[in-house]
């Protein structure tokens, strides 16, 4: 073995072992934007860090996560869903009127409303459809639909709805652990199974996974179908917490939710997603936008404008450990 | 024979024949009765539509995942702007018109910026700066009654023999933008960009400075339309922009611009804009509920959509 060789070698292993601490990096970015935002209320107001400050802090994630979560499907196939925000308004009216009133037609309707997301799925691929466009329609049947259900704001989520998110476990925050409980489950669903792989996979390289043989077609019902049911998973934790509904009470969640894939590490194309990243993108989200400011006595005005800064905050920095990487 | 033939080939017809479909079915329903006025009512309200469609369809032609989702909050400021600008007073009316251009003009200049500097795709861009634009709307139009000057709103309303003045302008406008697009360097460059990004590189085309005018052009419209909204409505509120998200994308689609980019029509935007205006119309007439009219609306663009997709992305 020549000197030169020997040289190369070592280069290479240092080379690879900068290229694996930016990768580190890059994957702990999520949770240091947390930690961040965790510790700026920390100094800002540390009675906030208490059971009862948490619980009251992080009221609206779970929902924000379910419907990030639902995003990450999507996002996972290479598409993007415009019309989550009005699906998780819609699912709200359903919850409160017919689920509470005639439990049996309102699980009818819920089922019915994910078997639409897996024939979108289904129409995006068969036809090659721009899903941009398709969901961007879909959120107007959506709120059209929801306005049918409840004309007017009101309506009342069911009893056992609202006593599941009551819930106060001992010591930890009934939302820590479910944005736990759902980061984990669907991370061993989605990153630890072999069709978890094949999902990712056909946002990652679709013409090599059609040529192995896996459908195409299936894979994005399956992952519109997820994105269905973690819809109607938020729309009733939304409304477990608010107890009532409103035809318009999700609209905003279309944006938050992309903006939370991203901030968990997501990328839009080729099927790189991390739905425990995503979980703390969306608690990240619901942190910084109201209790942080609201303890930095910035007026509520700029709320939207935090999440705006956070994104690109965070993407900058991502930008700033990708130009390592390479 | 063969000029009929080519003319049923050119994607931009469909629309115009939809938008004849909804106009017809709407007069056999009142039986004739305000058919003029339903064509002049579609060509004022169409305008805002095509001016904030045209930005949009030449950023969508420049490829894959390019699309400015910042148009409704930056239509939003910009009316304020305007509105503020001109203070009610006529002589301010250029000035404003001016600030409102400029104001969606940095827009867009802000929204490639952040695409370049840290290369991230142009939907998460223009999403992120539509948050910050929205926070500094609200923030600086809140709790004030902002009102055009009168000779803004007349002129915003004025109509020749039915034709309102605006739409003349926009179909000037349109014929410039249609000109640019198929016959100068720049149209030719967003195309060239659009089809193969790479290919237009290496060709020598100046894919940044074409993606940044693109970028800024597409907020310069939104900015005009902010103004000239709030003049048409004689008033300026956050809101007024919300529904040209939606719009914008639909109508590029609607009218024959590939999604997939490097493939534009201008006067499918015409078309595809008048087909929604005139489809609201009908739904309107026909005294739907709000509730149904939204649903409607939402599975008619799903079904034109479909049945007008399918083409393969070339790449």
């Amino acid at each position: 073995m020549t000197a030169a060789s020997i040289d190369t070698t070592a280069r290479n292993s240092a080379e690879r072992g900068a290229l694996a601490r930016a990768r580190l990096l890059r994957g702990l970015l999520p949770a240091l934007s947390l930690a961040l935002v965790l510790i700026a209320i920390a100094w800002l107001n540390p009675r906030a860090i208490s059971y009862f400050g948490f619980s009251l802090m992080l009221n609206l994630a779970i929902p924000i996560a379910l419907a990030t979560i639902a995003q990450m499907f999507v996002i996972a196939g290479n598409e993007l869903d415009l019309s989550i925000g009005t699906f998780v308004g819609f699912v709200g009216c359903v919850t409160a009127t017919w689920l509470r009133d005639a439990p049996l037609v309102g699980v009818l309707i819920l089922l019915g409303s994910i078997g639409v997301y897996a024939l979108l799925g289904a129409l995006i691929q068969l036809r090659n459809l721009p899903s941009i466009v398709v969901t961007l329609g879909m959120s107007f049947v959506w709120q059209g639909l929801a306005i049918l259900v409840l004309p007017k704001p009101g309506g009342k989520a069911p009893d056992w709805l609202l006593s599941i998110m009551a819930l106060k476990p001992p010591f930890v925050p009934f939302p820590i652990i479910a944005a736990l409980l759902i980061g984990l489950i669907v991370h061993f669903g989605l990153m630890r199974t072999s069709y978890g792989v094949i999902l990712r996979g056909s946002g990652g390289n679709p013409a090599a996974l059609g040529r192995a043989g896996w459908s195409l077609v299936k894979t994005k019902i399956v992952l519109f179908s997820l994105a269905g049911l973690f819809g109607v998973l938020s729309g009733m934790a939304l409304i477990g917490i608010t107890t009532s509904a409103d035809a318009n009470i999700g609209n905003g969640y279309t944006l938050l939710a992309i903006a939370g894939v991203i901030l968990g590490g997501g990328e839009f194309v080729g099927g790189r997603v991390s739905p425990i990243g995503a979980v703390i993108g969306a608690l990240t989200l619901a942190l910084a936008a109201s209790p942080l400011l609201t303890f930095m006595h910035i007026p509520p005005d700029w709320q939207v404008a935090a999440n705006g800064a956070i994104l690109i905050i965070v993407l900058a920095a991502r930008v700033l450990i990708s130009r390592r990487e390479r | 024979m063969s000029s009929a033939k080519s003319l049923v080939a050119k994607p931009w017809v469909w629309s115009f024949l939809g938008a004849i479909v909804v106009w017809l079915a709407t007069i056999i329903f009142t039986g004739g009765y305000g058919a003029g006025g339903m064509v002049t009512a579609a060509l004022s309200l169409a305008v805002f539509t095509v001016i904030v469609g045209v930005g949009q369809m030449f950023v969508i032609t420049l490829g894959p995942g390019n699309v400015d989702l910042s148009l409704p909050a930056n239509i939003g400021l910009a009316s304020a702007v305007a509105m503020k600008v001109m203070g009610g007073s006529d002589s301010m009316i250029l000035v404003g018109l001016l600030a409102a251009l400029a104001c969606g003009a940095a827009i867009g200049a802000v929204n490639y910026l952040l695409i370049w500097a840290l290369r991230i795709p142009p939907i998460i861009a223009t999403l992120s700066a539509s948050f910050i634009i929205q926070s500094i709307d609200i923030s600086y139009g809140r709790g004030l009654q902002i009102k055009p000057p009168a000779g803004f709103a007349d002129f915003a309303n004025l109509q020749i023999l039915g034709i309102p003045v605006l739409a003349i302008l926009t179909v000037l406008f349109t014929v410039g933008a249609a000109i640019a697009l198929q016959r100068m360097i720049y149209g030719r460059s967003v195309l060239a960009i659009g089809q193969n990004i790479r290919a237009a590189w290496l060709a020598g085309v100046n894919v940044g400075r074409i993606r940044f005018l693109t970028y800024t052009l597409s907020g310069a419209l939104g900015g005009i339309d902010g103004a000239l909204l709030a003049g048409y409505f004689r008033g300026a509120n956050i809101d007024i922009g919300n529904e040209y998200l939606l719009a914008s994308i639909a109508v590029v689609v609607i009218g024959g611009t590939s999604v997939a980019g490097g493939k534009a029509n201008v006067p499918g935007v015409w078309g595809a804009a008048l087909f929604l205006v005139l489809l609201l119309t009908m739904l309107n007439t026909f005294g739907v509920s709000a509730g149904v009219r939204l649903l409607l609306t939402g599975l008619i663009i799903v079904g034109v959509i479909t049945a007008a997709g399918g083409q393969k992305a070339v790449r």
